[in-house]
């Protein structure tokens, strides 16, 4: 068992950048009965499936990560993607009538089908979570130092309740309440969102647990606080040495804090990689599209966005194939016989796209391979001429081919038209043949 | 209005002409009323708390600022949905304030509203052929029958939707193409000026870029003035051609989007920038960030003096005391200070925070 006070005696940076913490210290003490030496937490082939009316919703379709030591791993995706959902199914938190299969290991020990009981001396200990909404993650009717005190005292029986108040007390300061003393006798409804979400970042933090997994935990914040939570995390990392799971839509805060990224589309990684291999060269056509889609504070240049037609499809029924293909510009017949599996792209990265070559051309940027007239390319798909379907159809194995949309819609007035193919450099003979 | 009361909102820019829309002085304040069986008023929620602004013609101003600064609040009470308590709002020469719901509807046509929801903004027992004629209908602006689907098939089709869609119900359709359907509902009367109330926070960012766009389109198509009101500074930079700050009912600086987001002068918005994450790994660990502490203060009771005072890093780390005695007793009025826009600080400083 932890010693109690133990990190308590360190302040609060109040001023700072968001870099990352240097040397996160590692730590020695996992829970009893787990096994050190074993990866911290090893997801794999997680799926998901709730039952409804309409039939089976495959939520999440085959996820699979391990988490390192003192990692960050970055989630992101879109809503309905399944993020939340894996992470729920990591703490067991999903409802009864959920169907979850696959392997989530905690220091070798697998936590599907525990009961309950034995799944709490896991969570907030082995592996704790912070939630979305600062608003509805505390009990209103608890004053806050209880529920931080209950925390404490369920992992560590012997635990004096003015210990575990002294505690709860060096927590709120370490998360950066004001007058922590007198505050831990207040109900959450005294404290505004952002201070409630320090309050639940104390309490993730309060058994020094070695992973974090964290929802979504700014999307509820202004951006000002927003930044204050963001450090108050690397306070919580750095303080317990854990790894976190950050699960974000927001792409500019896992750029700031993760190590590696997963993204998700329809329920499965579509890909992984360092923080850098995702921002600057992905390889998955949806990542690329994700990206260029973003306004960016930073430039000044007014470039048109490059939106990704379509929706994400229903997770009822998937049909077979690509579940991006339909929305990707780089879609080919291919695409359609069978899912891909993620393809390795280079050290630590994988893709699952079988035409990440066409992708790496782009070097990150979207605009060259998402047509700007991507909405009417769409609807022109099916009016490709057969010469150039079957054309495209027989030599996509050797030279890239050009993407469809672009081929029959050059696009009015559009710069670049034709010219700004994946497929340029390499067959530049391409746009004449049409 | 005199030419000097113009020049004095536009934010040092000059040569739009006559604004479209002209705001001074609004105020919206409600009241709180006391327990106890009478209920008295025993003090206000000042949302917004005396606004200079003007739209220009074919311009978009963005109108930023953090949950609770009264940016919505300030978005209906430019168009009448809540009188306002004190102040002018102009459209085109005609006062709005004070006006009744009969006086206001035909004002109606030329300002239009696109909500933030629009899960929640259309009607989901209406198809969407009706939700679009609506406005049509109640302005009695087609002769027939004929000429209303035919109109409402072309505002379909201008917002980017299959016009064959439109016996559909609101819940057969995703939230990006809701938000379509909200905006080309808006688009029926022809107006001339939208006041988009956060159109794109509640959508995907592939499903937003897509709207922004379309947005973009409408713009330069129809010849319309935006309003656009939202917390997201990445998306107001992206669409705007002035910007303006708010916080806590009041604009504290305003600039062109060059301006504000290259040289910002008022602490507040170097904050607000500066606590934006950017999508950009090398750049967002690189970056000193400026971390103001707290939350906004209640607009019931705001700050003396400068309402920014609590929060503000230059205020406590910065200024002598007698510097701060400034701050602290007088309220820092919307003016030009040598930075070539207006700010609300009296120590404005331009700092590059991007």
């Amino acid at each position: 068992m932890s010693t109690p006070g133990s990190t308590g005696a360190t302040a609060v940076s109040s001023s700072g950048t968001l870099s990352q913490a240097p040397g996160k210290q590692s730590r020695n003490t996992s829970l009893a009965g787990f096994d050190a030496s074993a990866p911290l937490l090893q997801v794999t082939d997680l799926n998901v499936r709730f039952p409804t009316e309409d039939g089976l919703v495959h939520a999440v379709r085959g996820v699979d990560y391990t988490l390192r030591s003192g990692e960050v791993l970055g989630i992101v995706g879109e809503s309905g993607s399944g993020k939340s959902v894996t992470s729920l199914a990591v703490m067991g938190l999903l409802p009864g009538a959920a169907r979850v299969t696959g392997s989530v290991k905690y220091r070798g020990q697998e936590l599907l089908g525990q009961n309950d009981r034995s799944l709490s001396r896991v969570r907030g200990k082995g592996v704790s979570m912070i939630f979305q909404d600062p608003m509805t993650s505390l009990d209103p009717v608890y004053k806050i130092g209880a529920q931080i005190q209950e925390t404490l005292r369920v992992h560590d029986r012997s635990l004096s309740s003015k210990a575990a108040e002294a505690r709860a007390v060096d927590l709120l300061e370490l998360v950066g309440i004001p007058n922590a003393a007198e505050r831990v006798h207040s109900y959450p409804h005294e404290f505004s969102g952002g201070m409630r979400q320090r309050v639940v970042i104390a309490i993730a933090m309060a058994n020094q647990p070695e992973v974090i997994i964290a929802d979504e935990p700014t999307t509820a914040l202004d951006v000002t606080v927003q930044a204050q939570i963001l450090e108050v995390l690397q306070t919580a990392l750095s303080e317990t040495g854990a790894a976190m799971v950050m699960i974000t839509h927001d792409l500019g805060v896992v750029a700031g804090i993760a190590d590696r990224v997963l993204v998700m589309y329809a329920g499965r990684p579509v890909e992984i990689g360092s923080v850098e291999d995702i921002y600057y060269e992905p390889r998955m056509p949806y990542t690329l599209g994700l990206l260029g889609s973003l306004p960016r504070v930073d430039s000044s240049t007014r470039e048109r966005l490059t939106p990704i037609t379509g929706s994400p499809p229903s997770l009822l029924n998937m049909p077979p194939g690509c579940p991006f293909a339909p929305r990707c510009p780089l879609h080919i017949a291919e695409c359609d016989e069978a899912e891909p599996e993620r393809f390795q792209v280079g050290p630590g990265h994988t893709a699952a796209c079988i035409r990440t070559e066409q992708v790496a051309g782009a070097h990150g940027d979207a605009a060259e391979v998402f047509s700007e007239t991507a909405e009417d390319s769409v609807l022109a798909a099916d009016a490709m001429p057969a010469d150039l379907a079957t054309a495209e159809g027989g030599r996509d194995a050797a030279a890239p081919a050009t993407p469809p949309g672009d081929q029959i819609e050059p696009g009015a007035g559009v710069p670049g038209g034709t010219g700004s193919l994946v497929s340029s450099p390499t067959s530049p003979t391409n746009g004449d043949r049409a | 209005m005199s030419t000097a009361i113009t020049e004095h909102a536009s934010g040092g820019v000059t040569g739009h002409g006559e604004p479209i829309l002209s705001v001074r002085g609004l105020e919206k304040h409600f009241p709180i009323k006391g327990g106890g069986l009478i209920k008295r008023t025993v003090g206000a929620v000042r949302a917004v708390d005396g606004v200079d602004l003007d739209l220009y013609p074919g311009e978009v101003l963005g109108l930023v600022g953090e949950s609770g600064c009264g940016k919505s609040t300030l978005g209906r009470a430019i168009l009448n949905l809540q009188p306002a308590t004190a102040g002018s709002v102009v459209f085109q020469g005609r006062e709005l304030v004070g006006l009744d719901r009969k006086a206001m509807r035909p004002l109606r046509r030329d300002i239009q509203l696109v909500f933030q929801d629009p899960y929640a903004s259309l009607n989901p027992r209406l198809p969407v052929f009706d939700i679009v004629a609506e406005p049509l209908v109640i302005h009695g602006l087609t002769k027939d029958d004929k000429e209303l689907r035919a109109r409402v098939r072309e505002l379909v089709e201008t917002v980017g939707l299959n016009p064959e869609h439109t016996n559909r119900y609101p819940a057969d359709f995703s939230g990006g193409q809701r938000q379509r359907i909200g905006i080309a509902r808006a688009l029926a009367l022809q107006p001339k000026v939208l006041v988009l109330d956060e159109p794109v926070s509640a959508l995907d960012v592939s499903i937003q870029a897509g709207v922004i766009n379309l947005l973009e389109d409408l713009k330069s198509e129809l010849d319309l003035s935006y309003l656009f009101i939202a917390h997201d500074l990445s998306v107001v930079r992206h669409i705007s051609d002035r910007v303006a700050v708010m916080y806590l009912g009041r604009i504290i600086e305003v600039a062109d989007q060059e301006t504000l987001f290259s040289r910002p002068a008022h602490p507040y918005t170097q904050a607000l920038l500066s606590a934006i994450p950017l999508p950009d790994p090398r750049r967002e660990r690189a970056r000193q960030r400026i971390i103001i502490s707290g939350d906004v203060p209640s607009p019931a009771n705001p700050p003396s003096g400068c309402r920014f005072r609590t929060r503000c890093q230059k205020f406590a780390n910065v200024l002598s005391d007698g510097q701060r005695e400034l701050c602290m007793t007088v309220d820092p009025a919307l003016e030009d200070r040598g930075t070539g826009h207006l700010n609300a600080c009296h120590y404005a400083e331009t700092q590059s925070i991007l």
